[in-house]
């Protein structure tokens, strides 16, 4: 088991955001996660990343508790949030945080880069908020690809792409080691249908259907 | 360690590339060239000549201007991280709260130090040109003041920021502190005395307590050991502490405070939500 969470409940401001949810994610499983707006599905992402604490429940990721070993947990767990953030380092800037705090290479990350023909050698002093929408997508994929996580987990991913540019992610993640479990929140299931092996439907807070597909 | 110093390098970098960062930086700057290229360092007012007389105006200036231009950068960059998501893309990589909290203190530090710093280095510089003896001391005991004036703001900056959810709660927030602070300086102090309504003591603590006043106290006294032009409070705490404690005060005092402030800034980054 990669990751659980337990009759998890959290509140923003007295409102339920999480109701009572429980998830299991093992390994192997490629999950689409789906649900309206609002649902919860980016909060739980960021409980299993450990930026909140939670009311009540337990969350452990690969057995630990990623608060309390924040460290440890995301050593393994590779994020693409929802938007770009602007990010106002450089290119270079980014990818020595990168490199230095998670130990992934920047030969990999190139080479994701350039099968993705995101060329990032001539931009390396670019700010990355001065990327385009898609460029920065790109970027942030490749660095989620190459660092060798064991959870990759993506909050909408290809929001932000070109038709061309969602095909060349999709086509990415056919390589992805299969061994390494992925979530995906998405609202287009149609895009990912055969990359994924469970769907998790969420609504109000709560979990309201998940099977194996 | 290692991510500390990597967080502090790169909020460093990206302070150098920002806006604020050369207004800040030319406003010190500008108005230490400014003092020299008008005269101000040549003229003899209320008795103080050259370097001493630029310095002075330098500390009124900095009074003013070095703590808002702290808290509204400060503030809004680790806030403006928060909002927009920065914060979220940065913390999902292994770093710990530690070394990020601090990394950035650090970072921030050095930022907002020492384009100050540089201006009265700058300022020695002119006067060096310009020939005569320069006040070793007194450039030392201020720089060391300047040190912890920036510090205590900085503290300030990164409790309300990460106490305060929303950037523009906490640069409201920002924006009273200051305001109160620099309203209880001297003048304001003196008017509470005057009107008798309040005993003394009280109108005492309230300047030892408010760090704006301190630094001035302390920074002044520097170049007039009798305080005979900033009135009757600081002339009281001298009288009492001696220019000796008085100094050793104005720098440990403000350190102290930002040190607490940032602590407690600390503590809620750790034990609340990250965003
Ligand atoms: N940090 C926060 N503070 C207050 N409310 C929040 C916070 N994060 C999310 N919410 C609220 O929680 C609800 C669920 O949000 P979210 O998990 O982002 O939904 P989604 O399923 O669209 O990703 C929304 O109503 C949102 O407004
Ligand atoms: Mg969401």
């Amino acid at each position: 088991m990669l990751a659980v969470a337990k009759d998890v409940t959290k509140s923003f401001m007295g409102t339920k955001v999480l109701d009572n949810v429980n998830l299991m994610i093992n390994q192997g499983d490629r999950i689409a996660m789906m649900g309206p707006n609002g649902a919860g599905k980016t909060t739980i992402v960021r409980a299993l990343l450990g930026f909140y604490h939670i009311d009540s429940g337990e969350i452990r990721v690969n057995g630990a508790d990623p608060i309390k070993n924040r460290v440890d947990v995301l050593k393994h767990i590779s994020f693409i949030p929802q938007l770009p953030p602007p990010v106002k380092l450089s290119i270079e800037e980014l990818l020595s945080f990168v490199e230095k705090s998670s130990a992934i290479s920047r030969e990999k990350i190139f080479l994701e880069s350039e099968r993705m023909d995101l060329d990032l050698k001539n931009q390396l002093n670019k700010p990355f908020f001065k990327l385009s929408g898609g460029m920065k997508q790109k970027l942030l994929i490749a660095i989620a690809l190459s660092k060798k996580s064991n959870l990759l987990i993506f909050d909408e991913p290809t929001a932000n792409l070109d038709p061309k540019g969602r095909e060349k992610f999709y086509e990415l993640l056919t390589e992805i080691d299969p061994s390494c479990s992925t979530l995906f929140i998405t609202h287009r299931l149609d895009e990912i249908e055969g990359l994924v092996n469970r769907q998790i439907y969420m609504d109000l807070g709560k979990v309201v259907e998940d099977e194996k597909i | 360690m290692k991510n500390l110093l990597l967080i502090a390098y790169l909020d460093v970098k990206e302070s150098l590339r920002s806006k604020w960062f050369y207004v800040y930086s030319v406003v010190f700057g500008g108005l230490m060239a400014l003092f020299f290229i008008t005269g101000v360092s040549d003229s003899v007012v209320m008795g103080f000549t050259g370097l001493s007389r630029t310095l002075l105006i330098f500390i009124q200036v900095t009074i003013i201007i070095l703590p808002i231009f702290i808290l509204i950068t400060t503030v809004k960059s680790i806030s403006g991280d928060r909002e927009s998501n920065v914060l979220e893309y940065m913390l999902s990589f292994p770093v710990s709260l530690k070394d990020y909290y601090w990394g950035k203190m650090l970072g921030r530090f050095s930022t907002v130090f020492l384009p100050v710093f540089l201006a009265l280095i700058l300022g020695v510089v002119f006067g060096m040109l310009k020939g005569g003896v320069l006040p070793w001391k007194m450039i030392f005991l201020y720089s060391a003041l300047l040190f912890s004036l920036s510090f205590v703001f900085l503290g300030l900056a990164f409790f309300l920021s990460t106490i305060l959810k929303s950037t523009d709660i906490a640069l409201g927030a920002s924006f009273v502190v200051w305001i109160v602070l620099l309203a209880f300086i001297d003048i304001a102090l003196m008017g509470l005395m005057l009107q008798n309504r309040v005993s003394d003591d009280v109108v005492i603590t309230l300047a030892m307590l408010n760090p704006i006043e301190v630094f001035r106290i302390g920074a002044i006294s520097l170049f007039d050991p009798e305080l005979t032009v900033i009135g009757p409070v600081a002339y009281y705490l001298l009288d009492t502490l001696g220019s000796t404690w008085l100094i050793v005060y104005a720098f440990v005092y403000p350190i102290v405070i930002g040190l607490l402030l940032s602590y407690i800034g600390y503590i809620a980054f750790r034990k609340k939500d990250l965003l």
